[in-house]
């Protein structure tokens, strides 16, 4: 059984619908993740989940019980379901400590205490249990709203957008000690960011959502290899569509050559289809004979990022070690390592 | 002397001195009640008369502060307990004028001359019509007797006009009989005490309570708007000294920059023009005795006034204050 | 957030108040701001000195007297009233602001702004009208009484209680519109997070709203405590004695204004106690928002929730002033033609040109004092602030002496220095000008309030952003605060104007010749008596409060 489950939710402002018929399940201890841009709907189905928000239609189950439906719903603060907030929300006019002692009003004072302190050890924050909020940086207090949160033990923790405030190193760090962290704990948890990378370094499973519905549900890596839409290929990773015909049940020939998937594709041969390739489906090689010419490219320490122009005009990207280092206006020797095809039928 | 003459332009500028004759009056009096008056003194004249209303205390700080600098030439009060407290503090200065003397009382002025009474005020008994005969009343100090339990009512002890009351009563029977008075008054009341006179009038009207101690011009505003109210005047102790008068009154300041335009002022107030203007405008009794109060007034009948010199109040008011502290006189 | 980067993995934050090291230069640069913010508090300084240097001597018949006869039961009557109303305007003030800023019911749009409306009525004002409706003689005990036998069962409005109610509903606005604005940009988010936390709402209410609400609703409730103690008419409408009324007492009754000035120099050492003693009580602990303050969607109230949400609302409404407004437009009704004249119009311009000027002024004075205090933190600067808005507490009447004391001697020096005497007899007193200085003194708590819980609104972050990006010192001010604050700006010229309009003391003292204004009609009215005739001007001053309590209202409903 799964530890949560959403079952056809569906959610509305008046007559603009915000989820769609949205459905996933999360086992125990997993840590999930709902990604997409600004507006997609992610956060609102965190606030569901929390219980802030009615439901229009369908269930969320935890734990096997119904806990939001559209008839009835268990309030908020009985559902044991943690919250990480975006801006924190720490309180201002507590200490670190009380802040993270807030939750455990049920305990009794010395187990109270010893849990705040293993708490703080918990997110290395022993020294400053005594502080106020306003006294320490914007990691600190991302790990105190994370402590705060994880203190009464929630069985289910959500965090919304959590990094978003911190800049760019941090927000990589933090978020891999969040991840250990959340796991030392066996805490399951959902995330909701905007931030692939980010979704990629924390979660188990992944769900990509657009204008409210859950397009994929998968772990990350099948998520960049397998997507099964358009969309879903198109916001996850970098890449470029360069169209193709199906001349086999699992291969496509392009202008690059042809090129066969190693599990089999649902193809109709003559479809004229779209199909996407990574950087690192391409690969530089002089010796091959179809080139390419360079219009750009980004230097990444260990790898240069081209973009290159093949004959017919069209863009695509190549993931070269960097001590291939090529001008640009020059045209280099590229082929295709395609382990995984993605293709779509052309609309 | 022309940079004077500059500085004098600024400063006029600043303070809006104007050239031609002014008087300025510091008054207690309520604005309403005597800006009508003057309004006719400057159409006779000419002369422009510029009014400063405001509590007694502030203006004599004002007056003190001010010193030799001060604009006002008058100083004006509606109880004779702050003209006393005002010559204490120096405030006035003594006016020679044969048209005073004729014109006030002896009684209803300072005896230096430095104020002069220009109304009188009675503050009486009166009576609920449908409760209460007037056999049944007599003095103030009746109102202190256990037939008037839960029947009394009265107006705060922090108004100046019982202030005098309970002065004048300090002087005619001493500080002990007049704090048992008092203290009779305060257990005989039938409701908490009250802001002002008139809505205590209304309480005696609507029977919450049966008698009470109010000023009579009070109660002839109010016959003006409600004539059936069933109040009835009573003239407190006729059989005794008389009934408890207090006056209104004014004195030429002592920096006065226009003390004969001040002087002039006070003549003409105290003149009958005025008197009536006092008599009918408030229903107060005219300080002049040439002058005969608004008929209304006239129609309650012609007390007899106590006539210890009024300054009397002003010399007993704090003992009085502390008196009705003393027995729970709020 | 750009220190973060070179952060090693245990981040330290700098401890608080080192961020930036107090170097030498750095403690002389500040100085010119601080002798501006003494300068600035030299406006109640003054008058406070000269209220507080009586003669050393008490008099010692008068003092035994107060002691024995008056002191305590005025002490006692005095925190009674603080106590009480207090009470009253948190639980109406905070209740109806946690309830329009967090929930949906019926009218709540309408209530948000219309629940200020009472703020324009003058606290004196709203006693004489709820003591004319509901006294013995009043309309409504007239209508019941011939269908009793005794009315002895109606409360008596004239009591402590009526009194403790009249103020409640006449200051509750403070703290309404300070608390409603906390909550409505942290409320909904302080129920959240408490119930992520196991909190019920109504834990979520009591252990994280209302504390972090704290130092706006603390500010709102000063406010009304000072107000309270400075207050003289409405209690003198319920006869109900305090402190104030003790110092009016010694003054004026008593002819002993010494033993008034000591016992106004009592009244202020108590207020600054109570002002340190909030402070104290705030300790390290910082209120400035962190986050963002995105409105989240009301909860709704449904079925008979919503409409006893409407309904207590409404009776608030009603009894602070829809039914005040009735009585007084039935007494201005019986006397109407006589009192509307051209001369009614003068007085009106005049308030409000007066309350105009003195709230941009007002607020101008609170702006620098306040940026004085966020740039400057030290304890001068602080001290000075505190002190500056102290004579809210101030009865109007002493302030007034206060402040006509120090300009008439002045105008007195200045006449004896020119060799002008005998020909001109004022240079400041009785100007605008004087009459501005004292409402500097009397309403700068009202400014400073407001512009410092704006102020507050600030984070840190805003500050670095602009000094990392160059922006320092006055530039800081006007191009970084200033946009910021405009709108606690403008609330403090609201409250200002809607204060002056109502003021009635120092108004009385200082005025120039003629400057009669609609607070003056009132009090002369109202010294005679003349109910009816002072229902009009009264009916003025509210009406004129109207617009700008209603834009207040509006421009602080965040939500």
């Amino acid at each position: 059984m799964s530890l949560l489950e959403l079952v056809s939710v569906s959610q509305s402002y008046g007559d603009k619908k915000i989820i769609d018929q949205m459905s996933f399940a999360l086992e125990a201890g997993e840590i999930g993740c709902l990604l997409g841009s600004s507006g997609c709907g992610k956060t609102t189905v965190l606030r569901c989940i929390a219980g802030f928000e009615n439901l229009l239609d369908g269930e969320i189950r935890l734990a096997g019980r119904g806990i939001a439906s559209a008839a009835a719903n268990v309030p908020a603060h009985q559902r044991e379901i943690g919250m990480v907030f975006q801006d924190y929300a720490l309180f201002p006019h507590l200490s670190v400590a009380e802040n993270i002692g807030f939750g455990l009003g049920s305990l009794p004072r010395r187990a109270r205490a010893q849990r705040v302190d293993a708490m703080l050890e918990v997110v290395g924050l022993a020294a400053y249990g005594k502080a106020y909020p306003h006294e320490l940086s914007g990691g600190q207090q991302q790990r105190v709203a994370l402590a705060r949160a994880l203190a009464p033990q929630p069985r289910l923790l959500l965090l919304d957008e959590p990094f978003s405030n911190l800049d760019v190193d941090l927000r990589e760090r933090l978020s891999r000690e969040v991840r250990d962290i959340l796991k030392s704990q066996g805490t399951t948890a959902i995330l909701v960011t905007h931030d692939q990378h980010e979704a990629f370094a924390m979660a188990d499973k992944v769900g990509v959502m657009s204008q409210g519905r859950l397009l994929q549900w998968a772990a990350p890596y099948e998520l960049y290899h397998e997507p099964q839409s358009r969309y879903v290929a198109d916001f996850i990773g970098q890449g470029a569509f360069v169209p193709g015909t199906v001349t086999g049940p699992r291969c496509v020939t392009l202008e690059l050559g042809e090129y066969c998937s190693a599990v089999p594709r649902q193809f109709v041969i003559g479809d004229a289809v779209d199909v996407l390739l990574r950087p690192d489906d391409v690969v530089h090689d002089d010796a091959s004979e179809v080139k390419a010419l360079v219009l750009g490219k980004v230097f990444r320490g260990s790898e240069f990022l081209y973009t290159l122009q093949l004959a017919s005009g069209r863009s695509v990207l190549a993931q070269v070690p960097s001590h291939h280092n090529h001008a640009i206006g020059e045209a280099i020797g590229i082929r295709l390592e395609l382990d995984h095809l993605i293709a779509f039928r052309q609309a | 002397m022309n940079k004077k003459i500059a500085l004098m332009a600024v400063l006029a500028a600043l303070s809006g001195v104007a050239a031609a004759e002014e008087i300025t009056v510091y008054t207690a009096r309520a604005e309403q009640l005597i800006k009508p008056i003057l309004g006719v003194f400057e159409q006779e004249t000419g002369i422009k008369v510029n009014v400063v209303s405001g509590s007694e205390g502030p203006l004599m700080e004002r007056l003190k502060a001010e010193g030799s600098n001060t604009p006002a030439d008058i100083f004006m009060t509606v109880d004779a307990g702050n003209l006393w407290q005002a010559n204490n503090l120096g405030l006035f200065q003594p006016v020679k004028s044969a048209a005073l003397a004729a014109n006030v009382p002896v009684h209803l002025r300072d005896p230096g001359n430095n104020w002069f009474g220009l109304s009188v005020r009675a503050r009486t008994i009166f009576y609920n019509k449908l409760t209460v005969k007037p056999e049944q009343l007599s003095s103030y100090e009746d109102l202190a007797s256990p037939k008037w339990k839960g029947k009394l009512c009265l107006r705060t002890s922090k108004k100046v006009y019982n202030q005098s009351l309970v002065g004048t009563m300090i002087g005619s029977y001493g500080p002990v009989k007049t704090e048992r008075i008092v203290k009779g008054w305060v257990d005989n009341l039938a409701a908490p005490v009250f802001a002002d006179d008139t809505k205590m009038l209304e309480a005696i009207g609507a029977g919450q309570c049966d008698v009470g101690i109010a000023n009579t011009y009070y109660y002839g505003r109010l016959l003006k708007t409600q004539p059936n109210l069933p109040v009835g005047l009573f003239w407190a102790n006729q059989k005794l000294d008389g009934v408890h008068v207090n006056v209104s009154g004014a004195g030429v300041t002592k920096h006065a920059k226009n003390a004969k335009g001040a002087v002039k002022l006070l003549e003409w107030l105290s003149a009958e023009k005025a008197q009536k203007l006092f008599a009918d405008i408030d229903m107060e009794f005219p300080a002049n005795p040439k002058v005969a109060p608004n008929p209304v007034v006239t129609s309650w009948g012609k007390p007899k006034q106590d006539l210890i010199n009024v300054s009397e109040a002003g010399s007993k008011q704090a003992q009085a204050v502390m008196l009705m502290d003393r027995v729970g006189y709020k | 957030m750009q220190l973060e980067k070179s952060l090693p993995s245990a981040e330290r934050s700098p401890p608080p108040g080192a961020a930036m090291p107090a170097g030498i230069s750095r403690r002389l640069a500040s100085w010119p701001g601080r002798l501006l913010a003494l300068a600035i508090s030299l406006f109640t300084v003054v008058p406070l000195a000269v209220v507080m240097t009586s003669s050393l001597s008490p008099d010692p018949a008068i003092w035994q007297h107060l002691l024995e006869f008056a002191l305590p039961e005025l002490l006692r009557n005095t925190l009674v009233m603080l106590l009480g109303v207090s009470a009253g305007v948190l639980l109406i003030g905070v209740s109806l602001a946690w309830l329009v800023a967090v929930y949906q019911f019926p009218g709540r749009r309408f209530f948000s702004w219309a629940l200020m409306l009472p703020l324009a009525m003058p606290a004196y004002v709203l006693a004489f009208a709820q003591v004319g409706i509901f006294e013995f003689t009043g309309p409504l005990q007239s209508l019941l009484r011939p269908h009793f036998d005794n009315m002895r069962w109606f409360p008596e409005i004239r009591s402590t209680w009526g009194l403790l109610l009249v103020m409640s509903l006449a200051f509750y606005p403070y703290v309404y519109l300070l608390a409603r604005n906390a909550f409505a940009t942290m409320g909904r988010r302080a129920l959240e997070v408490g119930q992520s936390l196991g909190l019920s709402p109504r834990q979520g209410f009591w252990r994280i709203a209302l504390p972090m609400a704290r130092p706006w609703i603390m500010g709102g409730l000063l406010l009304v405590v000072m107000e309270s103690l400075a207050d003289f008419g409405t209690v003198a409408v319920f006869n109900y004695d305090t402190f104030t009324t003790a110092i009016y007492k010694a003054w004026f009754a008593l002819f002993s204004l010494d033993t008034a000035k000591q016992l106004a120099s009592l009244l202020v050492v108590m207020v600054l106690v109570l002002l340190l003693l909030e402070q104290y009580s705030r300790g390290r602990r910082a209120y400035s928002q962190a986050g963002r303050t995105a409105p989240l969607p009301r909860l709704t109230l449904t079925g008979w929730r919503g409409w006893a949400a409407c309904a207590a609302a409404s009776l608030v409404l009603l009894l602070a002033f829809v039914l005040p407004l009735l009585q007084l437009g039935y007494w201005a009704s019986r006397d109407f033609a006589n009192q509307f004249s051209a001369d009614f119009l003068g007085y009106a311009w005049r308030s409000v040109l007066l309350s105009l000027l003195a709230a941009v002024l007002v607020t101008l004075i609170a702006l620098v004092l306040a940026y004085l205090v966020r740039r400057d933190g030290g304890a001068v600067v602080k001290l000075a602030a505190r002190v500056a808005t102290i004579g809210y507490a101030i009865p109007g009447t002493v302030l007034a002496v206060g402040v006509f004391v120090p300009v008439a001697w002045l105008d007195n020096q200045i006449i004896a220095l020119l060799g002008l005497g005998g020909e001109v007899t004022a240079v400041f007193k009785g100007t605008l000008l004087a009459m501005l200085l004292a409402f500097v003194a009397r309403f700068l708590a009202v400014g400073h309030s407001a512009v410092d819980a704006a102020m507050n609104r600030i984070t840190r972050s805003h500050d670095e952003a602009a000094r990392n990006l160059g922006v320092a010192g006055w530039a800081l001010l006007y191009r970084v605060y200033l946009p910021l604050l405009s709108g606690g700006l403008f609330t403090a010229v609201l409250m200002v104007f809607v204060d002056v309009m109502k003021e009635m003391p120092i108004t009385l003292m200082t005025r120039p010749f003629g400057w009669d204004t609609l607070s003056v009609r009132v009090y002369n009215m109202t010294s005679e008596g003349m109910w009816d005739q002072a229902a009009l001007p009264a009916i003025a001053i509210v009406l004129a409060g109207l617009l700008p309590t209603i834009l207040l209202s509006r421009q602080q409903d965040v939500a």
